[in-house]
């Protein structure tokens, strides 16, 4: 009766091990090395600041991504509106006390890392809806209270990231939101029918956006329009990728990158300077790793007995795919410019934190598959 | 189990949809594919290039200008390695410590200081900053002992045009300077191969050869970072030399020139009277070209500019002068051409003439007497003159004047600054001065006054035609040797052996030998106005008319009074002039000369003449021995 409260598992440790996704871990493992070989090379070939802390980062955090995989799929469950909350707070926080850089305000200081709260809420959303369409019954999935909640429950820290203002992230956030209300069976209709309604309300939110933001829509559509200006970034970028070839430049021969000819080469740009010295081989192995990745997330979500391991895996696999896909297609000039990291492989500690968290959670969700959650 | 049963049905929606996003998802992934592919298989030249347009850039460095040599190959124009000073502000810690470090050790004045601080501001850190651009050795050796203590000081080798016989060739020659706005939207050449630090030419030959001589920039390709910072050189592309050019002058002579008339204004010109080949061309006073190489000083710049002797002008080319006596030769072949006179025919020289109630005067106040062609040559008899300029009229003479080549220019395709000079006749003075001609005139313009305005050079190249026997040719300056672009020079040079094609001046080639016997007599016989500078050695003997050009009226009361020539004020004195050719037996030089007030034609000019020839013939024969020597007979 009282079993859901018990979170000790009845597994013991080695089984636990023994039950981990190996396939995930190597992959996440190959991942993080080839991250640290391409942030050696943003050092220009040296062992300097970004390629230490980066490996530093991934150290601790691949450690929290097993110590969060000990931990039964229960405890997640339970605490899931609880860590929404904490984000929450931590947004609003930020939003008054947060450091404010390049005009926006997402970062709090906590010495060791600036945390970027809005990185942690693309984890919170999904373990948040995850639990709620656990929870409603699938009659009531399509009722206007539970739609209305579930928006709700995306749209709080939607409009606090907006405020930051940081549209690249909070798109991001609301993508994998609305992926688990599509997972938990809103009607088809609704989803067609908003879209519309978002076609229409377009020009509207056009004309309402912030001017570096029309710029960037704007520049996305003719690059060359100001290549030194607002489309420099996606020209230079474009030139790096394009320069590769076949099969690349070689490892620290990337000569857009280390010329400082691409910006932001560390963060957001990373798949550029991959790409130039990797070329198209590398690229689609990068892809295929991905690939990989995602497919054994999808996996574990498969094999998981309880429709919140479910959610969030599914969930979180849309997320992780929606990253590379916004990152990607932002480099290679398919979309505007608008700032989103590619997981593990970009520097920052934000965004490798909740990508390790949400490894953690499907590990976790792997090792007590058999679980279920009432 | 009814909660089993939700359970089941919720994990099918979730899984179902779950598919359905999976398959969009690889929709995605092969769109994303399609793209690297588009761009790195597809697009991947257009993109490297773009890369290497990114990240390559060139640097071009100052091409080395042609040498001009001069007849014998000797340099006359060459390239000087000098030493420079630069600095590369980056890698200064403290520049107001280096530059007043600096400061010391080359002793350079506040303004310089001044500037350089003033320049740096304009730079970009990694650009080369220039302290000095000619550094003295002594300079050079002593920044060089301090170096360990001056970072970012880099002493600099290079090359600069010099000018090793300094003023002698100017005129000819010009010199080099950095090009201003107006010479680089002129020149398209200097467009495209302008770097800082070049030097173009602003006058002379050096001017109109620029683009043979100027030569292909030095190219240094860097592969640079996105702010324009060299990183390191891929490449360097050895440009090439301008192209040499030989003149027709020989230093020794010109030499000479300049040294006759130091002190002097005016100018001396020798020809060869078959090839048109210019020996020497001196402009006097001249100036030091080098002084402008790296920027003149105001005060020399000043010294120059007002020199009463005007260096600036070349007086062979754009100097205007009355022919004074040195016409009388075409006056009187054109005497005889036109059958207005023979050699029997006298005039009466009573010193001077009444022609409606004006009086012309002689030179000689008590007059020469009877007069022939020969005598009145030699004695350069005015009333003579006036008689046969009479009786032939003004537009006849012209005729004879134009073929000689008088009022037109002689090395226009060379010089920009050359002028044309007038002889003028009926339709002229009308048409310039809108007044009808009068026959006093006639008689001025046939002692070589009044409207007649000549150059140096003309008179040179009437002589040599006078000499050669009376046939057409071009004077030049450029060896045929030259392998040149400039198509106005090409031209130019195409009619450069007009001698061979015997293109006669003449009616009657008699006429020509007459004027050549007056001359003769005029030099080398008793009462000859250039008596005194004669040379009795037949190997060096010469023939010569003198004159006197007046640069003012004489008025009745200075005639009366007969001043002295340095009883004169220097601007009031008369222009000295001497045409002449030799050696007389077998000629093959004529000259020029002019000395700008330097008083009478005999006592002024003609005595540079013999010592002019006496080099002339000498070097004649070293001229022999050069393949391009031609030999001609009369």
């Amino acid at each position: 009766m009282f079993q859901h409260t018990r979170l000790n598992s009845d597994q013991n440790f080695f089984q636990k091990v023994k039950n981990l996704d190996y396939i995930l871990l190597l992959s996440i493992l190959i991942l993080s090395t080839l991250s640290l070989f391409v942030m050696y090379s943003t050092d220009g070939g040296e062992l300097l600041y970004h390629t230490k802390s980066h490996f530093i980062k991934l150290l601790v955090f691949f450690a929290l991504m097993l110590l969060i995989s000990f931990f039964n799929i229960k405890f997640w469950h339970l605490s899931s509106y609880f860590l929404y909350g904490i984000i929450i707070l931590l947004l609003i926080w930020v939003s008054i006390y947060g450091i404010k850089v390049s005009g926006s305000q997402r970062w709090m200081n906590l010495y060791f890392l600036a945390l970027q709260p809005s990185e942690l809420m693309k984890i919170g959303i999904i373990l948040c809806l995850a639990k709620y369409y656990h929870r409603v019954s699938v009659e009531k999935v399509n009722s206007f209270n539970s739609i209305f909640f579930a928006l709700t429950i995306i749209l709080i820290p939607i409009i606090l990231v907006v405020s930051q203002p940081d549209l690249g992230t909070s798109i991001l956030i609301a993508s994998s939101g609305l992926i688990i209300l599509w997972l938990g069976g809103v009607k088809i209709k609704y989803f067609f029918f908003s879209f519309i309604t978002f076609l229409i309300s377009l020009p509207f939110i056009i004309s309402n956006l912030q001017p570096y933001q029309k710029l960037r829509i704007l520049t996305f559509l003719d690059p060359d329009r100001d290549p030194l200006g607002a489309g420099y970034q996606i020209i230079q970028s474009k030139i790096a990728i394009g320069s590769g070839g076949f099969s690349g430049k070689g490892f620290l021969q990337g000569t857009q990158s280390y010329l400082d000819f691409l910006p932001e080469k560390h963060t957001d740009f990373i798949f550029t300077l991959f790409s130039e010295e990797f070329g198209f081989i590398g690229s689609i192995g990068l892809l295929l790793l991905y690939l990989i990745i995602i497919i054994r997330i999808i996996r574990i979500g498969v094999i998981s007995r309880s429709s919140f391991a479910k959610l969030f895996c599914f969930g979180f696999a849309f997320s992780i795919f929606i990253y590379i896909t916004v990152n990607l297609s932002m480099v290679l000039g398919l979309l505007p410019i608008v700032g989103s990291p590619l997981p593990i492989m970009s520097y920052g500690g934000s965004s490798m934190l909740a990508t390790m968290i949400g490894f953690g959670i499907v590990l976790s969700a792997k090792v007590h598959s058999k679980q279920a959650i009432a | 189990m009814i909660k089993d049963n939700f359970g089941i049905r919720k994990s099918d929606i979730i899984n179902r949809r779950m598919f359905i996003i999976g398959a969009a998802k690889l929709i995605i992934f092969g769109g994303i594919i399609a793209r690297l592919f588009s761009l790195q298989i597809n697009d991947n030249k257009k993109y490297l290039t773009l890369s290497d347009k990114n990240r390559i850039r060139e640097w071009k460095l100052p091409p080395t200008r042609g040498n001009i040599v001069d007849y014998f190959g000797n340099i006359i124009a060459g390239n000087l390695k000098i030493y420079q000073l630069h600095v590369i502000p980056e890698q200064v810690e403290n520049f107001n410590y280096l530059i007043s470090r600096l400061k010391v050790i080359l002793q350079l004045s506040n303004t310089r200081v001044e500037r350089i601080k003033k320049k740096k501001t304009q730079l970009k850190p990694w650009e080369s900053l220039i302290i000095s651009e000619n550094l003295s050795w002594d300079e050079f050796s002593k920044i060089n002992n301090y170096l360990y203590e001056l970072a970012g000081v880099k002493p600099v080798m290079t090359i600069s045009r010099d000018y090793p016989f300094n003023d002698i060739y100017t005129h000819v020659l010009g010199y080099v300077s950095q090009p201003n706005e107006d010479d680089i939207l002129a020149n398209e050449i200097i467009q495209e191969k302008f770097v800082p630090g070049i030097k173009v030419g602003k006058l002379g030959l050096e001017k109109t050869l620029e683009n043979d001589l100027i030569g292909i920039n030095d190219i240094q390709r860097y592969e640079v970072n996105a702010y324009g910072k060299r990183i390191n050189q891929l490449e360097y592309q050895k440009g090439k030399q301008g192209s040499k050019i030989r003149i027709t002058l020989d230093t020794e002579v010109q030499k000479l020139s300049a040294e006759l008339m130091k002190g002097m204004a005016g100018s001396i010109s020798v020809m060869d009277i078959y090839t048109g080949e210019i020996i020497a061309m001196y402009s006097s006073p001249s100036y030091n070209p080098n002084s402008f190489l790296f920027g003149i000083s105001e005060d020399e710049w000043q010294l120059i500019r007002n020199n009463p002797l005007k260096p600036l002008i070349n007086k062979t080319l754009s100097g205007l002068y009355s022919p004074g006596s040195t016409l009388k030769p075409i006056v009187a072949l054109s005497a005889l051409e036109n059958g207005i006179m023979d050699t029997n025919f006298k005039v009466q020289c009573k010193g001077k003439m009444e022609l409606h109630g004006q009086t012309f005067h002689c030179w000689k106040e008590k007059g020469h007497g009877w007069m022939s062609l020969n005598n009145a040559m030699k004695q350069s008899c005015d009333t003579y003159f006036y008689e046969i300029a009479r009786k032939l009229g003004v537009d006849k003479l012209k005729v004879t004047a134009d073929k000689f080549g008088l009022g037109k220019k002689v090395l226009g395709e060379y010089f920009e600054n050359e002028k044309a000079g007038q002889f003028p006749d009926t339709r002229w003075k009308i048409n310039e001065i809108g007044k009808g001609w009068v026959l006093g005139e006639t008689l001025i313009t046939g002692i070589g006054q009044g409207y007649t305005q000549t150059t140096p050079i003309q008179l040179c190249l009437m002589t040599a035609q006078i000499a050669n026997g009376g046939y057409k040719i071009k004077p030049k300056i450029l060896t045929d040797d030259n392998q040149l672009t400039s198509e106005q020079v090409k031209k130019a040079m195409k009619d450069n052996n007009l001698y061979n094609s015997h293109i006669p001046l003449f009616n009657d080639q008699k006429n020509i030998k007459i004027i050549q016997e007056a001359m003769f007599s005029s030099t080398n016989e008793l009462r000859g106005t250039s008596y005194k500078s004669r040379i009795d050695d037949p190997k060096y003997q010469f023939a010569g008319k003198t004159g006197t050009a007046q640069v003012k009226r004489i008025s009745k009361r200075e005639r009366e009074l007969d001043l002295k020539i340095f009883q004169i004020p220097y601007e009031e004195r008369d222009h000295a002039l001497y045409i002449a050719f030799g050696p007389y037996k077998n000629p093959r030089y004529a000259l020029s000369i002019i000395v700008e007030h330097g008083g009478s034609g005999s006592s002024a000019a003609a005595p540079m003449a013999t010592k002019l020839f006496k080099l002339i013939v000498d070097r004649h024969q070293y001229r022999k021995k050069l393949p391009d020597y031609k030999e001609f007979n009369i």
